[in-house]
């Protein structure tokens, strides 16, 4: 029983950091690197759960949380797609609007509460004993987020266009001489990333803690970010980290509760320890070459400089 | 040669009118969270407005929130002594030694550091004696817990917290003596998400009866949705409990900032300590819920005892976690220098102190 409950909780805390860092992945095997997902996860909560208020409908919240995470990433485009801008001070400089802007928007809403985002079940299969709940009793987000990964996952292994991103990626300057619109690819990139930073933000403001607070993403975006890095960009790496992640987050709080003694401080940095170092090993075992970072990532595109 | 004088006389009679005319005093708030937190930031921060009710006309205040604790905090007091503030409160222990290093290069602004030990003289301290609501919030929770266990949910390890915690524990122990406590320290004053999580966490693992030393009412959310009661921390939050809280204990910062504000204006701020409780209203508790009677009047009446100061939740014996009594320096109760020192738990309390020996 407590160890079905532990579940469904590191199942919720993960998804979050989920939803972030697959969006996250796609912008950066695009060759843009936005440091800007926390601006983009909170803006996305604020707007979420404005739009959930106003009408009643989580599904509405939802997209209200990515339509403004896309909005911000459209902003952050325009700089460093448009006007060539250095991507890392943008990032920096759209996270800090992106949790002032929050806070603005969120002023009228904070002691307010709607209904939270409904566990689906499916009739039959969610009343099993112990996958039940787990597998088939979950909000819409954690079945969105697992699609998601997959999605992800196939777009860029399996289709020409993912292909092409890739290669965007990881040479600019060639994927143009072929003739393939680069500064298009990774604005649709980039929106892309910003929606699954709003849907997040929108999961913490709908689902994991039903109301609205400044600054209650609380640094899940940069945590996002860094899996995104240590998973070494690629999409399975990065379920397995944020999954480990959010266990050992989930699990240092019950060892606590249950008076093992092990002093709280060194319990909270293990969720970052733990998972730098499992996705170290699994990346140093294989090929040592080099970095596995899309060659082109951070370097402002302008054709024909 | 007149024009000239003229000229002069005419600049100097505008500088002493307007070395006159002094305008208002500002007043500055540093603040540790965001206003918007619905906890220990909002409850400086209504306090702050109420202040500006009352003294609109000869002050001007300016607050800057969601300063960290640590180096960006000397940065942001620094800022605020810089633009002229005559007097600065900084709300957030952390702040402690940033408040310090500024007060001593500053030595005309007047500074106030919440719950705070380090004193200058321009820099007082003050803070709410917590503990009061404490105790009686743990003589609650032991009548309305099933299970006796409680859980509790830390931000850090410093005597506030660890006093809090002995509170809370001496209170239900005068209802079940064998009550016992799991508690989780989440390293923050301020996390929604890990907040919840460790009310999950603690719920998961037997306990019935949430209090919280951090900000966020996530805790008090988290519990309501699995039926179980919480307490409030910092401001009244039964919107996110209406069938959970029990009470909360609300902090009242108004009547020492407004008492504060006009010394500053008199000229007759001193530095001191001002630690105030039920007595002197900086703590208040919100209205008792969800209780029956008989939990609610038991309650009232340990309120009034302690206001009055027939009861001290810390009256002696006290018995620390290794068996030992304390020393009883304040006569019938231990003294205030003990309980802001207070770095043990009390005895019936299973986990020990982090980072004690």
């Amino acid at each position: 029983m407590l160890v079905e409950l532990i579940i469904l909780s590191v199942i919720a805390a993960s998804t979050p950091l989920l939803i972030a860092a697959a969006g996250e992945l796609i912008v950066e095997r695009a060759g843009v690197l936005n440091l800007g997902v926390e601006g983009m996860m909170i803006i996305g909560a604020a707007c979420g759960f404005a739009g959930a208020y106003f009408t009643g409908s989580t599904l509405i919240g939802a997209g209200c949380g990515i339509l403004a995470g896309a909005a911000l990433a459209a902003m952050f485009a325009a700089l460093t797609l448009g006007l060539a801008v250095n991507q890392v001070a943008t990032g920096l400089a759209l996270t800090i609007i992106g949790v002032g802007l929050s806070g603005l928007i969120g002023a009228g809403f904070v002691g307010e509460r709607i209904t939270p985002a409904p566990h689906l079940a499916i009739p039959g299969l969610s009343a099993l004993p112990f996958l039940g709940s787990i597998m088939f009793g979950q909000t819409a987000f954690v079945y969105l987020s697992i699609i998601l990964i997959f999605v992800v996952r196939w777009f860029l292994y399996r289709t020409r266009a993912g292909l092409i991103l890739r290669a965007v990626g990881d040479n600019h300057a060639s994927a143009h001489a072929l003739g393939y619109p680069v500064l298009r690819i990774r604005l649709l990139a980039v929106l892309f990333g910003g929606a699954c930073a709003g849907l997040a933000g929108a999961y913490l403001s709908l689902a994991y803690t039903p109301f609205f607070i400044a600054g209650m993403t609380a640094g899940r975006g940069w945590i996002a970010l860094a899996l995104v890095v240590f998973a070494s960009w690629r999409p399975l790496r990065l379920v397995a980290g944020a999954y480990l992640f959010g266990a050992v987050t989930i699990l240092q709080l019950h060892a606590q509760g249950a008076g093992l003694g092990i002093p709280p401080q060194l319990m909270a940095s293990l969720p970052y320890l733990a998972t730098i170092l499992v996705l170290v090993a699994i990346s140093s075992t294989r090929r040592s070459s080099g970095s596995a970072a899309p060659a082109s990532l951070g370097i402002p595109f302008v054709p024909d400089r | 040669m007149r024009k000239i004088l003229l000229a002069a006389a005419a600049v100097l009679l505008a500088s002493v009118g307007a070395a006159s005319a002094q305008g208002k005093m500002k007043v500055g708030f540093i603040y540790v969270g965001p206003v918007g937190d619905f906890g220990w930031t909002y409850q400086h921060e209504v306090a702050r407005r109420e202040l500006v009710k009352q003294l609109g006309d000869k002050i001007d205040t300016t607050f800057l929130e969601n300063i960290n604790e640590g180096p960006d905090s000397e940065r942001a007091i620094e800022q605020l002594a810089r633009a002229g503030h005559k007097l600065i409160f900084t709300t957030s222990f952390g702040f402690m030694d940033a408040t310090v290093k500024v007060a001593k290069k500053y030595p005309n602004i007047y500074f106030e550091h919440a719950t705070g030990y380090k004193r200058e003289a321009n820099l007082a301290t003050y803070s709410g004696r917590f503990y009061e609501g404490r105790y009686i919030q743990g003589q609650i929770a032991a009548k309305m817990s099933k299970t006796g266990t409680l859980g509790y949910i830390g931000s850090f390890p410093i005597p506030e917290v660890i006093s809090g915690i002995n509170a809370t524990m001496l209170g239900a122990q005068t209802v079940n003596p064998n009550i016992k406590v799991k508690i989780i320290w989440v390293s923050s004053w301020f996390d929604p998400g890990k907040e919840a999580d460790a009310a999950k966490a603690l719920l998961d693992q037997g306990a019935d009866v949430i209090m919280q030393h951090t900000d966020s009412p996530a805790a008090m959310q988290t519990t309501a949705t699995r039926g179980k009661f919480a307490f409030g921390q910092d401001s009244d939050m039964i919107k996110f409990g209406e069938k959970s809280q029990l009470t909360a204990i609300t902090n009242n910062w108004t009547p020492y900032y407004v008492e504060r504000t006009k010394a500053a204006l008199a000229g007759t701020w001193k530095s001191g300590d001002v630690w105030g409780g039920l007595n002197s209203k900086y703590v208040v508790m919100a209205p008792y819920t969800n209780m029956p009677d008989a939990v609610k009047k038991a309650a009232m009446e340990t309120e009034a005892a302690i206001t009055s100061g027939k009861l001290h939740a810390f009256k002696c014996p006290v018995v620390a976690q290794d068996g030992k009594t304390v020393e009883c320096k304040g006569g019938t109760h231990l003294d205030d220098g003990q309980i802001l020192g207070m770095n043990y738990f009390v005895k019936g309390v299973d986990d020990k102190v982090p980072g004690a020996k």
